[in-house]
């Protein structure tokens, strides 16, 4: 039964409906092979005896002949480490959350149990999200199951969400959620060969999501096809009166989508995105994503987002601040880690510089720099007026086109100890992905294509505001098209 | 104009303040625990109020409402659109490490409230806004000897901040400031005003000038939590800043606290090192946007407010301004007195409430909703006093009693036999039996010790057990005595 954990989620959902295998079997291969990649590091927490009798009551509810099963039934998925799960350690992968197990279960995965799916376990990030590469987590960096052509150096998987993309890509689950703040769900699975989406923001609730920056902050499912993130993200989203930011629209049936009809669709391509030292790599994948969506009955229009190259630096002003005020509560004095003082401001000094990493550190001080009194008009203000003018061009873009295609990531995945030092390459990982977060605009991220060195490539596609429906018609064009079968090296049970 | 007299002239006080107002709502502003007052400690938290991760905040519709009626009491205008904003510091009892606050869109702009001052003066002083925020939560630091301790009942509990103008120019014209806010307050429902509790708090802002010159510096005194507290610290500080300038020395913009222990205030921190609350709007929450329509539902529910109260007392019942503005304080009094006055005389009415009914109000030391005596029962003693049932002084014994027993006058009466006597035959043989009794008073009396005409009446009272009337009682007497 070692294959279970190689089907897509669509596949084992209808094999669970046919009878073909149990949720108790799918699950069980799915915990021997996340057994056997502890190696990636991939996981923080590991929930297998949880998983088990999730999976056997999913069985007995499928037994009982329920008329209707949830839309996840029996399907065991992994949880990023940022989303707070009842009675399971939720960390963000910080050392200040040390210990803390919420009495309380986000929205997002309170869904997903609703619909039937199965946790295996919680993902390793980078800490609070923060990173492009998955290698400033407390717990250590995760490995990318992929490696370059004769070179077996542990390659990042991209970042935040690099535990997720890189259970899902090694076949330790069946999908994972992710959170995407900048690009946190998108790059990491451009680099882990597999599909992210990122929803529109106010689709799925932040309610019990440990919060980042909470204008950017969106759930999202990263699966292995454009289908399974179709299922996974119909199951995640949902108005939330909790949270003030939740859309109070119905979820469409994502999964239908993808037979809408592609032919006549106008694709939008950014010449901001055709930047200077792209590979030829990227350059010739972009190309070919034209070449097979022009081939499918779209029209090639090019569109012009003339406020690119501000989203970089209003992506790091914006969030920043936001983060600076949104963890001031860590502070030790009720819940995870604390380092005693002598003072109070001795304490608060001792468990936030050893309880935070220095990436955390970096962005609670620039955020605590933008907001200072005589800084915020110069950064903070001007920042929310760049902001605006980004989206206005999305908005323009949008009158002509109904759906863009871009690269996802500048480059393939790099090899863990690379860009450590310079934080404003790490940042430049976001270039692509940053504008439509700050838009707040539906994205996906596929596989498309090989880099010359044997590393994935992902494609994004990035659509209006509620119309993911468009987005994954088209996903799913691309995805046919591009007909991505190569496994990665370091993948288990193959 | 009240001034102050200085060595290089007089000196002009200029006044503002900024109430903070518990909002009169079950739930808090951004959670859905209870805010009751005086519960255990941290069984009224929610995870909201205790800042766990992920938790977001959802706006209380009750307290937005409440704002808007408190803005419309004030005469102020309306945003339709208000922004919160978080304000950023660490402390203990600030689980977050913000409080959301609104910064610059409040949900109330400009409003006006008028002041009752002595001598039926008034005085506008302007209102410049009022916004909703959050209080912080408790930090107990006297129940261990070495740990602070901290109580979240109040942590997210909804506040008005309402911000005066600096149009005051004496302390008492802030304590009638602070009294008015108080009364409209309770007329509306949207705080109940009690300081002691700290759902009602003040800080002053307080400067020095000559008249007719600019806004002197400011400090801000915080901690006066009593009607009284705001006038001792207003008195105090004017008079300091007074003495500093006069000796050469310079007001500091700075935020000072009233210690009622000596009535003195003390520097808490200086401009430098105040706090850079790093203001930014709180991207948990969409800006908060009402409609016309709601705020006139609102309007149109809005009671009728204490100047309208007062005036329509003096119109419809013929009152002097002054019993017109007791009665017209606090709603209840007002609902009680027109409910006992039906029917019967408005000025003997007045002054039986205002008069003996706050006597047995403040003897048991409880507001008049809790009053053991009803408006309707209050009514019945006076209809005995109309009727002459009783006597002025009769009805006086026959409340006490109604305050002991609960039971009703005219009960009383009956039971006591109280009524008053107005027999003249009866009353003249009391004034007799008297002055046969008292034969050697009687003499001094007509020796012209006028005095005594007192002792004599008296003695027919207690003779008659204070039943007779005192009015014949005298008449009786000034025949017989030939005087």
């Amino acid at each position: 039964m070692s294959e279970l954990n190689h089907l897509t989620m669509a596949q084992a959902r209808d094999g669970l409906a046919k009878g073909e295998f149990s949720s108790a079997e799918l699950t069980q291969a799915h915990i021997a092979a996340l057994e056997v990649s502890r190696g990636l590091n991939a996981f923080v927490t590991e929930t297998p005896e949880r998983a088990m009798k999730a999976a056997q009551e999913s069985d007995a509810r499928r037994a009982k002949d329920r008329d209707e099963p949830g839309s996840m039934e029996g399907l065991p998925i992994a949880i990023k480490d940022l989303f707070c799960t009842e009675g399971v350690l939720t960390t963000a992968s910080s050392h200040i959350l040390d210990s803390f197990t919420p009495p309380y279960e986000s929205t997002v995965t309170a869904n997903l149990w609703r619909a039937g799916a199965v946790m295996l376990g919680k993902t390793n990030m980078d800490e609070f999200a923060m990173g492009s590469a998955t290698v400033t987590s407390y717990y250590g960096p995760t490995v990318n199951p992929w490696q370059r052509k004769d070179d077996d150096k542990p390659l990042v998987p991209g970042g935040s969400s690099g535990g997720s993309a890189s259970a899902v890509a090694a076949r330790a689950a069946l999908g994972a959620t992710g959170t995407d703040t900048g690009g946190s769900i998108r790059q990491p699975a451009s680099f882990c060969g597999i599909v992210g989406v990122k929803p529109t923001y106010g689709r799925c609730s932040r309610w019990g999501i440990v919060a980042f920056a909470s204008s950017l902050d969106q759930a999202g499912p990263m699966t292995r096809t454009v289908r399974d993130g179709a299922i996974m993200l119909g199951a995640m989203a949902g108005y939330d009166p909790k949270d003030s930011t939740s859309a109070d629209k119905p979820t469409p049936n994502f999964e239908t989508a993808l037979e809408q009809k592609v032919k006549g669709l106008k694709v939008g391509i950014p010449e901001e995105y055709n930047m200077e030292g792209m590979s030829r790599d990227l350059l010739a994948l972009w190309d070919r994503g034209k070449e097979w969506l022009t081939a499918a009955g779209t029209e090639m229009v090019p569109v012009s987002l003339p406020h690119t190259k501000y989203a970089l630096p209003t992506y790091y002003i914006v969030a920043p601040a936001e983060a600076s005020s949104n963890l001031a509560r860590y502070d030790g004095v009720r819940y995870g880690f604390r380092a005693e003082g002598e003072t109070l401001q001795e304490m608060y000094e001792n468990t936030r510089g050893e309880g935070f990493g220095a990436e955390v550190r970096r962005r609670v001080l620039i955020g605590t720099y933008v907001l200072s009194a005589g800084y915020y008009d110069a950064y903070y203000l001007k920042a929310q007026k760049l902001r605006a003018l980004i989206s206005e061009d999305f908005r323009e873009a949008f009158e002509k086109v109904d759906v863009l295609l871009t690269p996802t990531a500048p480059s393939p995945a790099f090899a863990i100890g690379e860009k450590m030092d310079d934080p404003i390459a790490m940042y430049l990982n976001d270039v692509f992905t940053v504008p439509a977060s700050l838009a707040g605009l539906p994205a996906i991220s596929l596989p498309a294509g090989l880099s010359s060195d044997g590393l994935p490539l992902g494609l994004q596609l990035i659509a209006r505001p509620f119309d993911e429906e468009t987005m994954f018609c088209t996903a799913r064009t691309v995805e046919e098209a591009a007909n991505f079968d190569v496994e990665p090296a370091l993948m288990v049970g193959a | 104009m009240t001034l102050l007299q200085g060595n290089t002239g007089d000196w002009e006080m200029v006044i503002g303040l900024e109430v903070h107002a518990q909002v009169i709502s079950k739930a808090k502003l951004f959670s859905g625990a209870a805010a009751t007052f005086g519960a255990e400690p941290n069984t009224q938290v929610s995870l909201v109020d205790a800042a766990m991760p992920g938790m977001l905040p959802v706006i209380n519709q009750i307290a937005v409402e409440q704002a808007v009626r408190t803005g419309l009491g004030l005469n102020a205008k309306i945003n339709l659109v208000s922004v919160f904003d978080r304000k950023n510091y660490f402390y203990p009892d600030l689980p977050p490490g913000y409080q959301i606050s609104q910064f610059s869109q409040p949900i109330v702009g400009h409003g006006t409230i008028i002041l009752d001052l002595d001598g039926g003066e008034t005085r506008e002083v302007g209102i410049t806004r009022i916004h909703l925020e959050q209080d912080a939560g408790k930090s107990l630091h006297d129940q261990h000897p070495s740990h602070t301790f901290v109580d979240l009942n109040r942590s997210g509990v909804a506040l008005m901040e309402i911000v005066s103008e600096p149009d005051m120019r004496s302390p008492e014209e802030a304590v009638a400031y602070l009294r008015k806010l108080r009364s409209i307050l309770r007329y509306l429902g949207t705080c109940d005003g009690n300081m002691e509790q700290g759902s009602l708090r003040c800080d002053a802002n307080v400067s020095v000038r000559h008249p007719g010159e600019e806004f002197g510096t400011r400090c801000e005194i915080k901690n006066v939590n009593s009607v009284r507290f705001v006038q001792q610290a207003i008195e105090y500080e004017a008079r300091r800043q007074i003495e500093l300038v006069e000796n050469n020395g310079v007001v500091e913009l700075e935020t000072r606290l009233f210690d009622s222990s000596n009535c003195t205030t003390r520097s808490m921190r200086s401009k430098e090192e105040s706090h850079d609350y790093r203001y930014f709007p709180d991207p948990d929450l969409l800006p908060l946007e009402i409609d016309q329509e709601f705020v006139e539902n609102i309007r149109a529910s809005l009671p009728e407010l204490p100047d309208a109260k007062k005036e329509r007392l003096m119109s419809e019942y013929g009152l002097a301004e002054e019993d017109a503005g007791l009665l017209a304080t606090e709603r209840a009094t007002a609902d009680f007195y027109e409910e006992m006055t039906k029917g019967r005389d408005p000025k003997l009415a007045c002054n039986w409430v205002t008069g003996d009914l706050f006597g047995v109000l403040n003897k048991s030391g409880v507001g008049i909703e809790e009053s053991p005596v009803s408006a309707a029962m209050l009514g019945g003693l006076l209809d005995l006093i109309s009727d002459g049932t009783l006597s002025g002084r009769l009805a006086k014994d026959v409340l006490e009693a109604m305050v002991e027993t609960g039971k009703e006058a005219a009960v009383l009466v009956k039971e006591r036999q109280l009524k008053q006597i107005t027999d003249t035959g009866v009353i003249e043989a009391e004034v007799d039996k008297v002055l046969e009794v008292h034969t050697d008073k009687l003499a001094e009396y007509k020796a012209g010790k006028d005095k005594l005409f007192g002792f004599f009446v008296g003695q027919v009272m207690k003779a008659t057990g204070g039943k007779a009337n005192p009015g014949m009682v005298n008449e009786v007497l000034k025949a017989k005595l030939g005087s």
